[in-house]
């Protein structure tokens, strides 16, 4: 078997968020998490929809950091159109998370309490929106306890709970689908929708993940390991994706 | 006779009062009319709300403290996503905020636009955004009993934006991929100015692109400034790009009040015509 990087590892357990998403929009936040999204693109999803980041869909890859390449444009998706696509369901975001809980609440906003926070971040951005309205994944470059945390200060991105409490219409369309971090990934399919071990990556044992975890995690037994990447994937990433290899900048080692 | 809209930013400014609702157009670090804003920091202005996608806009508002409340999705300035100054201002608690979901902002403009005191989402159904924004309510559809957000309504009562084109009259010309919601803040607000690169004859606009460019048409507009590079240090596609040097500079004037004032000498408190030459000297 030929070397792959735990890098890859996690490109390979993004792209399987989308196996099944069919022909919706994926927006991919992060180095790692576009590459996922392209990769299932030029593979086992060959319909997703995806764009330059901007207002522009592309209709065929273009290798990340290489501004020279020739973008091959598919059409337009501006962001009031964004907003429509988001509230009508068709869409997969992988966002950032700076705090994530057990049940999948996801905070980008800030430190501390709202009112007074102790450090400002983004804002809520998209995040309440997306939650509520289309399956959401996150991913997490750095796995710890400090990310992944008892309870989130502000809660942008919503989870199973919260969902659940605030009744039917924020339930209806509620998705989180996964959380991919460099240790692993994680999903919410438990009766109580706790968040549980999908899959650890190679060298990645449970007592590290969960000794990097503020919460204890649902462990099945056994506990899978992420696949490798296949001949074909890893040469889509290392020919065309992303030659350069920024994807090991983002999870060195 | 027909009417000739051009203004400067000084006439601009005359034209706003403390204490006004103002929206901003653009999008994070994108085509903002910075050369409006300046003219803002350079005025006595004070006790303003801005609404916007925010960007430095937003930061230099906070750091001259010249907002009073900004209401916000995100404030970002892309390339740098955490905005310093709107972080210091939200930090040291001299800014009030109202925090919404994108797709909410656009939605309580839209509501501003149609004249309604409210639109339904389901955004922000479960999030913290009902808890920090207590007067915000949900309602129930008299359709089948659905509770939803109940979005309030964001009348401006200016909208300021920077376009690549306009003419005279007063139509606005948008030419790079994406006009953000620049319409809707227009359709939102009591009065708005738009900037632009260049002032065109009325009919010219369709030499620089096609028709379906100019976004923002003259039922909407009150005055048009012409502005070259008055988007700098922000991009103004595809006339040029986000000056990333200048928006270093910016970002750092963040860490101490001195080097905000060194930044405020040099890109603030200049007149318009040094400012282009030296953003031009940036640019190339």
């Amino acid at each position: 078997m030929s070397e792959t990087t735990r890098a890859d590892a996690c490109v390979v357990a993004c792209a399987e968020a989308f196996r099944g998403d069919g022909e919706i929009v994926a927006s991919p936040i992060g180095t790692i998490p576009v590459l996922g999204a392209r990769l299932a693109a030029c593979t086992f999803e060959p319909d997703l929809v995806y764009t330059d980041g901007d207002a522009l869909t592309l209709g065929a890859p273009i290798p990340l950091g290489d501004d020279r390449a020739p973008t091959v444009v598919e059409g337009w998706l501006p962001f009031g159109h964004m907003f429509d696509v988001v509230w009508s369901g068709r869409r997969h975001v992988m966002m950032g998370a700076t705090q994530i809980d057990q049940f999948g609440n996801q905070n980008i906003a800030c430190i501390g309490p709202w009112a007074h926070p102790k450090a400002q971040l983004l804002g809520v951005r998209g995040a309440p929106g997306n939650t509520v309205n289309d399956p959401t994944s996150y991913w997490v470059p750095n796995h710890s306890s400090r990310v992944f945390v008892s309870a989130v200060d502000c809660v942008s991105g919503v989870g199973y709970d919260r969902a659940a409490a605030a009744g039917p219409s924020a339930s209806r369309f509620h998705e989180i689908r996964r959380v991919v971090s460099n240790l692993g990934s994680f999903d919410f399919e438990t009766d109580d929708h706790r968040m549980r071990v999908r899959t650890l990556h190679p060298g990645v044992t449970v007592e590290m993940v969960q000794e990097a975890t503020g919460f204890p995690l649902v462990v099945p037994e056994p506990v899978a390991t992420t696949r490798a990447p296949t001949a074909e994937e890893l040469a889509l990433l290392g020919d065309v994706l992303d030659p350069a290899g920024q994807r090991e900048r983002e999870v060195p080692g | 006779m027909t009417t000739d809209k051009r203004l400067t930013e000084e006439d601009v400014v005359a034209e706003l009062a403390d204490g006004m609702t103002i929206g901003i157009g653009g999008w994070g670090s994108r085509r903002k009319p910075m050369s409006i804003v300046r003219a803002i920091l350079r005025s006595g202005l004070q006790d303003l709300t801005i609404v916007s996608y925010g960007g430095p806009d937003i930061g230099m508002l906070c750091a001259t403290r010249q907002a009073r409340k900004i209401v916000y999705g995100f404030v970002s300035l892309d390339t740098i996503p955490l905005e310093p100054h709107f972080r210091a201002a939200r930090q040291a608690g001299t800014v009030e905020a109202m925090e919404l979901d994108e797709g909410m902002l656009q939605w309580g403009l839209r509501a501003a636009a149609m004249r309604v005191s409210f639109l339904p989402c389901r955004a922000g159904l479960g999030s913290a955004i009902l808890e920090i924004n207590p007067t915000m309510k949900t309602v129930t559809s008299p359709y089948g009993g659905e509770e939803l957000v109940a979005m309030p309504a964001l009348p401006l009562d200016v909208a300021l934006l920077h376009a690549n084109r306009a003419d005279w009259r007063g139509n606005a010309q948008y030419l790079g991929a994406d006009w953000y919601f620049d319409d809707v803040f227009a359709m939102a607000a009591t009065r708005t100015f738009v900037s632009c690169e260049r002032v065109v004859e009325p009919g010219a606009l369709v030499e620089e692109g096609p028709p379906e460019t100019v976004k923002v048409g003259r039922l909407w507009t009150d005055g048009v400034v012409e502005a070259p590079l008055g988007a700098h240090f922000t991009h103004c596609l595809p006339d040029y790009p986000r000056d990333e040097a200048v928006q270093r500079e910016y970002a750092a004037s963040a860490s101490d009040p001195d080097a905000w004032a060194a930044f405020r000498a040099r890109w603030v408190d200049v007149p318009e015509a040094d400012y282009r030459r030296q953003a031009e000297a940036a640019l190339t």
